[in-house]
């Protein structure tokens, strides 16, 4: 595991000679689904305002390690995380940690895109009401700007009260994306945000990660590993639970320091 | 069929395919058949409820109470002490139901109690009308000085509202995409906010079905009031006394001999049919409008 944290250590050194701060770090993670140990031992930094993608076969603990940055496996008996999670150097797996601060700083989209059964303008706003109180103007304003930055505005703004199950599979993920950044959260985690989606809602959403991450770090998995190449600034490649290796996308791609992750790259195995 | 029997396929072949031809047709003649059967005897029975019942349908049967034998009459009494036990026993039964169906969903779901409740409540689902009617008589007639009531009615009916509707809703909320959940959760939303607001929302057409299909089922039952409700010859709001209902006036009206007493049963007949048949199509149109807006 050191190793793996020392090629990133190196990668920084050669590639970028300001590194961001960082905005979370994982220190010796494991979680188990009851006896399964699905993440082990997993040291990973992820820097501020930059897209950190994380790919691997499936099954390789990804989606998991995502869904610890939130405690969103909180939800189920039997799971449990081991480790640290730092986020702004605060242990979020702390159990004083409060879940309200966490999940309005950690925001999260889902593979399916499942608006609210609620008129669009609600599905943004929802969120929103159980953090801040806001006059009725304030939330207009709020609602307009989380759907702006989900590049979502000019195809809604005449039908706010039209139910968000009448968009399209693009326009409801995007509407998702809204809901999550209505919140003004620091980190999005993107679980497949695109994998149910058509190529044209998918290039959508990929344009759309590179304008948020001007205002968010953004952690997201995939199984697309062009899309890994083209959105991400760092990646991060795990198989069965360990984390193989992570440094800057551009030197995994072209350079892997590990035989595994070259092999999955170029599609030997996963 | 020329490409079948063209001479680059074997000949075996041929007769493989001729063999499943006749299977099929056989299957599909005794399938149809089968359908055919059973749709043949519900029409019958629609007929003869038409046929025998459509001409009793007046106004009479709407504003005058049930008569005595060979004068004119109609069944005021018994559709509004229907009405009123059957809305009772729906108002007793849903509360209680959507409450238990959504412990079973959202907290039972991952625990062995849950799944103890669940099965217990088939049982319940299951269990015959009359014996719920006798365990009202015993635990509330008898309780309360042997008196006959339109609220033991309501009881006897609430039973058998409830397991369909924690049925129904445990099954609703089951089917909620998971994700939409921890959408939900991950806003920071409490969990029991996230029930109320989000998951009910999603479910509510499904749960209304159910409560409908229940109301259908219990506008029919009369074995769950003879011992509680009892019937009343005369028009009365009192819950605390005896009550008519449609199937009860039916049930002693039917087989009486008199000729008026049997039109009006034939009339309550048709009534309640018409009126489940008109619940069931409200049942389906929600759920199908709820199937078209998830996908």
């Amino acid at each position: 595991m050191n190793d793996a944290h020392l090629a990133v250590a190196s990668v920084r050194d050669a590639s970028l000679p300001l590194p961001p701060p960082v905005k979370i770090a994982a220190r010796d993670l494991n979680f188990w689904y009851d006896k399964f140990h699905a993440v082990k031992h997993i040291n990973l930094e992820v820097p501020e305002k930059r897209v950190t993608a994380l790919i691997g076969p499936s099954g390789c603990g990804k989606s998991t390690l995502l869904r610890v940055f939130n405690r969103i496996y909180a939800l189920y008996p039997k799971l449990e995380a081991k480790g640290e999670v730092l986020l702004d150097g605060e242990n979020i797996l702390d159990p004083k940690y409060p879940m309200n601060r966490l999940r309005s700083k950690v925001g999260m989209v889902f593979q399916k895109p499942v608006p609210f059964p609620m008129t669009i303008f609600e599905n943004v706003a929802y969120g929103i009401r159980h953090h801040e109180k806001l006059s009725k103007a304030e939330m207009d304003v709020r609602v307009e700007q989380a759907l702006r930055q989900a590049a979502l505005w000019d195809e809604v703004k005449d039908k706010l009260k039209t139910s968000g199950l009448g968009l399209s599979g693009g326009q409801q993920q995007r509407l998702c994306i809204a809901r999550a950044v209505a919140l003004k959260p620091d980190v999005l985690l993107l679980d497949e945000p695109t994998s149910a989606l058509d190529p044209i809602s998918t290039s959508r959403i990929e344009q759309l990660v590179e304008e948020l991450k001007q205002e968010f770090t953004i952690m997201i998995v995939t199984h697309n590993m062009q899309q890994a190449a083209r959105v991400s600034d760092y990646t991060a490649f795990m198989y069965l639970g360990d984390l193989i290796e992570h440094g800057a996308t551009e030197q995994i791609f072209s350079n892997p320091s590990k035989q595994q992750t070259e092999d999955y790259i170029t599609g030997r195995f996963g | 069929m020329n490409a079948v029997a063209s001479p680059s396929v074997p000949r075996g072949n041929a007769a493989i395919y001729r063999r499943r031809r006749i299977i099929n047709i056989v299957a599909i003649t005794l399938a149809c058949a089968a359908a055919l059967f059973g749709l043949a005897f519900l029409g019958w029975i629609l007929w003869t409820l038409l046929a025998k019942g459509f001409s009793h349908l007046n106004l009479a049967l709407f504003t005058q109470d049930q008569p005595p034998p060979m004068e004119a009459g109609g069944l005021r009494n018994a559709i509004v002490g229907s009405l009123l036990m059957c809305g009772m026993g729906v108002a007793i039964g849903t509360p209680l139901g959507i409450a238990a169906g959504t412990w079973l969903a959202e907290v039972g779901n991952h625990r062995k109690l849950g799944t103890v409740v669940r099965f217990v409540n088939d049982i319940l689902l299951s269990a015959p009308s009359i014996v719920l009617g006798l365990f009202v008589y015993a635990a509330f007639v008898m309780q309360t000085g042997g008196n006959f009531s339109a609220i033991g009615g309501a009881l006897a009916l609430a039973f058998i509202v409830l397991p369909v509707v924690v049925r129904t809703t445990d099954e609703m909320l089951r089917l909620v995409p998971v994700q939409m959940r921890e959408a939900a959760l991950s806003l920071g939303v409490p969990q029991w906010k996230v029930t109320m607001q989000v998951l009910y929302r999603s479910a509510l057409p499904g749960i209304v079905t159910g409560v409908l299909l229940a109301l259908a089922r219990i506008s029919g039952e009369t074995a769950p009031l003879l011992f509680t409700a009892f019937g009343n010859e005369f028009f009365s709001l009192d819950i605390t006394g005896a009550m008519s209902a449609v199937p009860l006036v039916m049930y002693k009206f039917a087989g009486s001999g008199f000729e008026n007493w049997e039109h009006l049963a034939w009339a309550g007949a048709l009534l309640i049919t018409l009126f489940v048949l008109a619940i069931s199509l409200l049942a389906r149109t929600l759920l199908l409008r709820n199937k078209v807006a998830n996908d």
